[in-house]
């Protein structure tokens, strides 16, 4: 399953990142070659073997439910590029 | 509703639990304190940090799906659901994608017409709460992420439900049982109780599904009911004048009573959920399900049966009263403090309990744990009028002036001088002089009005201002009269 010119302009939209054409020709193009690179896996068969969804062998990793003392919200707003009192401020969102 | 279609419509229930602290990090998740005072580098999402699952937001997960038939995961995962919103942080959504820990349960849903309605819930997953967007206050959005990294659950139901009172009754359910389990206070108005639907209709007989669309922003009982209908037949309208359904999101207005198409985010619903690196597989041994399932409280279903066969209360009373845990437990609590364990004594607090204590709550908008007459003082009460110190007359006046005064009942009977008078000659007396000013009443009553009698009863309870013991005074009269 190739990547297109399409697939890349999708992608770029959803993580809000803007490439003129002659990028987009230059990630569709390694894209591309990464995907036939990792391709190469599709030739061990697989079906016996469960999926891996993590590679450190740790599970049940739990915390006690404690409360923990929160950063002041001055220290919370510290980053912030614009506020309002004790909000974050951001530009309007629609709905 | 048209009957020639049949609605399809499946819920996603979001209930937040009530753990103390957050699900990934140990801020509180207490809630009206100021704004962005409950958060710290986990729930800002700042780089570098890690995730620790609450172990507490497992086992309320496992609850609920104990409580609804469902299949308790040995292996679950967490997955990153990806999309940008002021209110997201970390620009993805801890959740779970395709190993929740629940899955393949079921409710049965009793419906007004007496019948049941088997209900299939299709998974319960664990999730984190957003922050709150502020749209009103200012000119631009204001966030705060106090909420952020609160843990919910989402519920979601099979595609079985077929009306909008079907919908109803399985949301009651859900409430009742999170309620139960304590893990969720079920406030919809507040938003700790949360139900989306899907939608679709379908020619009746039909196997196959119509297009459905999603409907949200239904924060009461009453709208999901209103909303449903709505769509419902907004949908078999399009149908109808040969148009399509649109897949699409609308947002329910409880105001204007319609949903509206909601302002699509673009391409929104491209998550591109992939298993969380952070957060390591939670495996869950039949060991634990069973230590579990042994701190289970008994469930709505099992108590109100309970009230039938162990207190031989109607089904009405029975399904009242178990209907919030609180209300059931305040019975039994009063039931406990009664002189007289018997029938009547328990269908009298049955009866207290629905009609005053109820009105009571609904007129002061307070919780039964609020309820100005506790448990004790109610079973003081009725204890009084089983001794036949009281009538049950009087037990409404004594009850209005529990409100006012914290005085014991025994107490306040005596202030008011309210003692129920069973002193025959006193009764007697004023029966005699009844009879000898109502001498037509009398005559009929010998010629055979029998249901004239109702007006000598109620000519001495007014002259003895409602004090006279009614059985006494019943007595007195059939022999005086005959």
């Amino acid at each position: 399953m190739a990547v297109t010119f399409v697939d890349v302009e999708h992608i770029a939209a959803l993580a809000r990142l803007e490439f003129s054409d002659v990028e987009k020709e230059q990630f569709t193009h390694q894209l591309n070659e990464i995907l036939s690179y990792v391709e190469k896996l599709n030739e061990l068969d697989t079906a016996a073997v469960e999926p891996l969804s993590h590679v450190i062998e740790l599970d049940n990793v739990f915390r006690d439910d404690i409360i923990q003392p929160s950063l002041s919200a001055e220290i919370a707003l510290s980053n912030a590029p614009s506020r309002s009192d004790s909000h974050f401020k951001v530009p309007k969102v629609i709905g | 509703m048209n009957s020639t279609f049949e609605p399809v419509i499946g819920l996603e229930v979001h209930a937040q639990l009530l753990t103390k602290s957050k699900a990934f990090c140990g801020c509180t998740t207490q809630f009206g304190n100021d704004p962005n005072a409950n958060t710290c580098p986990v729930c800002l999402g700042m780089p570098g940090v890690l995730p620790v699952l609450n172990k507490s937001v497992v086992e309320f997960a496992i609850k609920m799906g104990l409580a609804t038939n469902c299949t308790i995961a040995p292996k679950s995962i967490f997955a990153r659901k990806n999309y940008f919103y002021p209110d997201l942080p970390k620009g993805y959504q801890i959740s779970q994608y395709d190993q929740p820990i629940c899955k393949d349960g079921w409710l049965d849903v009793e419906l007004k017409d007496g019948s049941v309605k088997h209900i299939g819930i299709t998974r319960i997953h664990i999730e984190e709460d957003a922050g709150k967007s502020i749209h009103d206050q200012d000119p631009d959005t204001l966030v705060d992420v106090n909420r952020c990294g609160v843990p919910l659950i989402e519920i979601v139901s099979e595609p079985d439900i077929r009306s909008p009172h079907e919908a109803h009754q399985y949301l009651s359910i859900i409430k009742q049982l999170v309620t139960y389990l304590g893990i969720c206070d079920g406030n919809m108005e507040e938003g700790s109780l949360r139900c989306d639907a899907n939608i679709s209709i379908r020619p009746k007989g039909r196997e196959q599904f119509g297009t459905k669309t999603e409907v949200k922003n239904m924060n009461s009982f009453r709208n999901v009911e209103r909303a449903l209908e709505y769509e419902i037949n907004r949908q078999i309208g399009l149908l109808e004048d040969g148009g399509t359904v649109v897949q699409e999101t609308l947002l329910w207005d409880a105001d204007k009573n319609i949903a509206l198409p909601m302002r699509s985010k673009e391409e929104a619903h491209d998550y591109r959920y992939f298993p969380d690196p952070d957060l390591v597989p939670v495996l869950v041994d039949q060991k634990w399900i069973s230590e579990i399932a042994a701190t289970l409280p008994e469930l709505p279903e099992a108590r109100r049966n309970r009230f039938i066969g162990g207190y031989h209360l109607p089904l009405y009373d029975a399904t009242i009263l178990t209907q919030e845990k609180s209300l059931a437990d305040y019975f039994e609590k009063a039931v406990a403090l009664l002189a007289q364990k018997n029938d009547e004594g328990y269908k009298s607090v049955s009866n207290w309990t629905m009609t005053e204590v109820l009105r009571l709550m609904n007129d002061l908008h307070v919780s039964i744990d609020q309820c100005v007459v506790t448990p004790d003082r109610l079973a003081a009460m009725v204890n009084l009028i089983s001794e036949g110190v009281i009538s049950g007359k009087i037990g409404k006046e004594v009850f209005a002036e529990m409100l006012k005064s914290l005085d014991e009942p025994k107490v306040i009977v005596e202030r008011l001088g309210l003692v129920q008078v069973s002193d025959t000659s006193a009764i007697e007396k004023i029966v005699d002089e009844i009879i000898a000013r109502s001498q037509a009443q009398v005559a009929q009553y010998r010629a055979g009005k029998m249901q004239i009698f109702g007006y000598f009863v109620g000519e001495t309870m007014k002259a003895m201002k409602g004090k006279a013991n009614p059985k006494i005074v019943n007595e007195i009269l059939k022999s005086k009269l005959v």
